[in-house]
């Protein structure tokens, strides 16, 4: 495998899941066991990472054309959303990425029903939503605060929603005491939602959405209050639920991380606008903005001017000198652009080949991170970064400062951004 | 750190109080005093106690008070909720008008308060004339306006006992399929429950105690506790009356003890 397809972050979130897999095989297991209503597709328990799953082709969410803009005390618009245009797939794990303030919240409380579009219009499964308040929409809420009941225990919290529906009885018994098994705080049922921690109130208000099964479960940041290791746990604990419930969810998110560790797609928004929708995989290999570079992971950007174009790529002209890329799609000769390159594929090496697409720069910092070396380089004036995993970390792959090296830039690597 | 009070504090403090309660407290002693004129002590007795229980402008008051007292609270109580639930839910424009104009009626003098009431009774029975229909002051005119302030200490008590809740419980509740009635009832209400007590009990205090606003609206055949004291006073202070007010003291003290344990603020969550 060559060096400069490796990913760093990508790998060691994976390494986590598989860590973590081993505590949660048992809690998906028992819960197909015992429920026989709810059965997803059927799979393995263990958790498998981001296999490419089949998604059906039914769309379970889709968002037409829907505009919202709050109005000041002035009577001044300013856009929250613009022109949101997406479907979300029957059973997929869908998320919304972004910064806060890109319009993320609002999109997630539009399809809730608390708040209404200015224009545009919302379907889910199937149905128009336009005009449907809240209480009669096909979907739950994990609420970024959890919004669990202060006077209700945990066992009525979960049976709040069923009980809405006029379910009673044992039948509202069990199906209570299946979903609090499910995220495992079936000792907690008696207790108060201010007797518990940050992820057991978490897992409560998990039970008390999926109890309903709804088509669509919206999640607003409902890790972001817990601490790190927990929210590792969560993710895959997520994840896994929501592959043995086929519930269709969609995961609000400023967390790159876990939106790449648990999507199968992610949207990634900012300033109310999608910038790019896509796989993780393609998303982080293809961005198509230097927005989308930079917020998922880090990148370096590199402007430039495009010389010429053949069937094989693109020859750019930057500071640097001719970089060669593999992309030509809809690229023209003399067109101002940005390159972009991620850090850890760039190639440091202390000898000069000549196979080109190579710069010269001096290492100006080391930050160590443990897993990996980020070397902070400076090349004719401009800063460049480039991490070195561990592992070649050794006798001869560890520079030191003010050390001269040649950074190689793999073509196939380096992306052209869309400008703009 | 030294956290020791300096003892001139104290002491200031022990005056302050002494100066709030030794009147009440002289008070008390007096109803408990043999002597049936003036400032002398000259032995206990509960004789004016019963002496005043026997008397029938006595209990006439008394049942005049709670009549008053118990409807007005009532609705004020009802009214006062939906308010307080409507200023912490927000969500319209004028909230900041609307809190300031609840306020009026608790920082607007009495005695104002009932000049207006006696001239705003006056102008609708002027404007009732012509269709023959007419009302005397008395239980209704003094009711009404017991309503009147009652309603800005229950919503004030019934918003800052909602204020720590977040409006997305709302949201949640609706989310699992309760509609907006079915919300307020299995959700605001049993969290504001503490806080519509408390505000009823305080608004029930309020009542029993108003003078002045009473004494402008009630006519002359209708009397409560506080108005009857007043116009037995006018002739001399008597030892029955002292016990009158000792038990019309004991009793509201019981009322805001039990009105403040009930709306205390809620323990913060973590």
């Amino acid at each position: 495998m060559e060096r400069g397809t490796h990913r760093p972050e990508l790998t060691a979130a994976r390494h986590r899941l598989y860590y973590n897999a081993l505590h949660v095989e048992d809690f998906a297991g028992k819960f197909k066991r015992e429920d026989r209503r709810i059965t997803g597709p059927s799979h393995s328990v263990v958790f498998k990472g981001k296999r490419v799953r089949e998604l059906s082709a039914d769309a379970a969410v889709s968002v037409v054309d829907v505009f919202k803009a709050y109005r000041n005390a002035g009577g001044q618009e300013t856009p929250v959303l613009r022109d949101i245009d997406l479907d979300i797939r029957k059973g997929e794990f869908f998320s919304l990425l972004g910064p806060s303030g890109c319009g993320k919240t609002t999109l997630l409380r539009i399809l809730a029903g608390f708040e209404q579009a200015d224009s545009g219009a919302v379907v889910i499964g199937g149905r128009d939503m336009t005009g449907i308040p809240a209480h009669r929409r096909p979907v739950n809420t994990v609420f970024q605060s959890y919004a669990l009941f202060p006077h209700l225990s945990v066992a009525d919290n979960v049976a709040f929603g069923l009980k809405q529906k006029g379910i009673r009885g044992q039948d509202l018994k069990n199906r209570v005491a299946r979903a609090i098994e499910t995220v495992q705080i079936g000792d907690f049922g008696n207790r108060k939602p201010d007797q518990l921690s940050g992820g057991q109130r978490q897992r409560v208000a998990l039970a008390r959405a999926i109890v309903n099964e709804p088509e669509v479960l919206l999640l607003d940041e409902p890790l972001s209050a817990l601490d790190l290791k927990l929210r590792k746990q969560l993710q895959v604990e997520l994840a896994n639920l929501q592959e043995t419930l086929g519930i269709t969810f969609i995961f609000v998110t400023h967390d790159q991380e876990e939106a790449l560790v648990m999507s199968d797609r992610i949207a990634v928004m900012n300033r109310g606008r999608i910038e790019q929708l896509g796989r993780a995989e393609d998303l982080y290999e293809r961005p198509r903005t230097a927005f989308v570079a930079n917020f998922l992971g880090s990148s370096n950007l590199i402007p430039g001017r495009i010389r010429e174009v053949t069937p094989e790529g693109a020859l750019v002209q930057t500071d640097f000198g001719p970089l060669r890329t593999t992309q030509h799609a809809g690229l023209m000769p003399g067109q101002e652009v940005t390159l972009s390159i991620r850090p850890e594929k760039l190639r440091m090496e202390r000898d000069d080949e000549t196979e080109g697409n190579e710069v010269r720069a001096r290492v100006d910092d080391i930050v160590y991170t443990g897993a990996e070396n980020q070397y902070l380089l400076e090349a004719h004036g401009q800063r460049l970064v480039a991490f070195q995993l561990n592992a070649d970390i050794g006798a001869d792959e560890d520079f030191d400062y003010d050390e001269e090296v040649a950074l190689y830039l793999p073509p196939a690597s380096l992306v052209v951004l869309e400008e703009g | 750190m030294n956290r020791r009070t300096h003892p001139a504090l104290t002491v200031w403090a022990w005056l302050t109080y002494a100066f709030l309660y030794l009147p009440i407290l002289v008070l008390i002693v007096f109803s408990f005093n043999e002597s049936k004129f003036g400032a002398n002590w000259t032995g206990f007795t509960t004789h004016w106690y019963s002496v005043l229980f026997a008397r029938q402008d006595v209990r006439e008051a008394v049942s005049h008070t709670l009549e008053v007292a118990v409807l007005s609270t009532l609705v004020s109580t009802v009214l006062g909720t939906l308010v307080g639930f409507g200023l912490w839910r927000g969500g319209f424009r004028g909230r900041v008008p609307l809190t300031f104009l609840l306020v009026m009626p608790i920082v607007i003098p009495d005695v104002v308060m009932g000049v207006m009431l006696l001239m705003f009774y006056a102008i609708v029975r002027g404007l009732l004339e012509r269709t023959g229909w007419t009302f005397e002051n008395g239980f209704w005119t003094v009711m009404l306006a017991h309503v009147s302030f009652q309603i800005s200490y229950v919503a004030l008590t019934v918003r800052s006992r909602l204020a720590g809740y977040g409006r997305e419980l709302e949201e949640a509740a609706a989310d699992l399929g309760a509609t907006p009635v079915q919300s307020f009832l299995q959700v605001v209400l049993p969290l504001a429950l503490p806080g519509v007590l408390g505000g009823a009990l305080l608004a029930f205090t309020l009542s029993l105690d108003d003078f002045v606003v009473t004494y402008f609206t009630s006519g002359s055949g209708f009397r409560t506790l506080p108005v009857l004291i007043y116009t037995a006073v006018k002739k001399g202070v008597t030892p029955d009356i002292n016990a009158l007010s000792t038990l019309l003291v004991l009793f509201t003290v019981v009322m805001i003890v039990l009105a403040n344990l009930l709306s205390r603020p809620r323990k913060e969550q973590v």
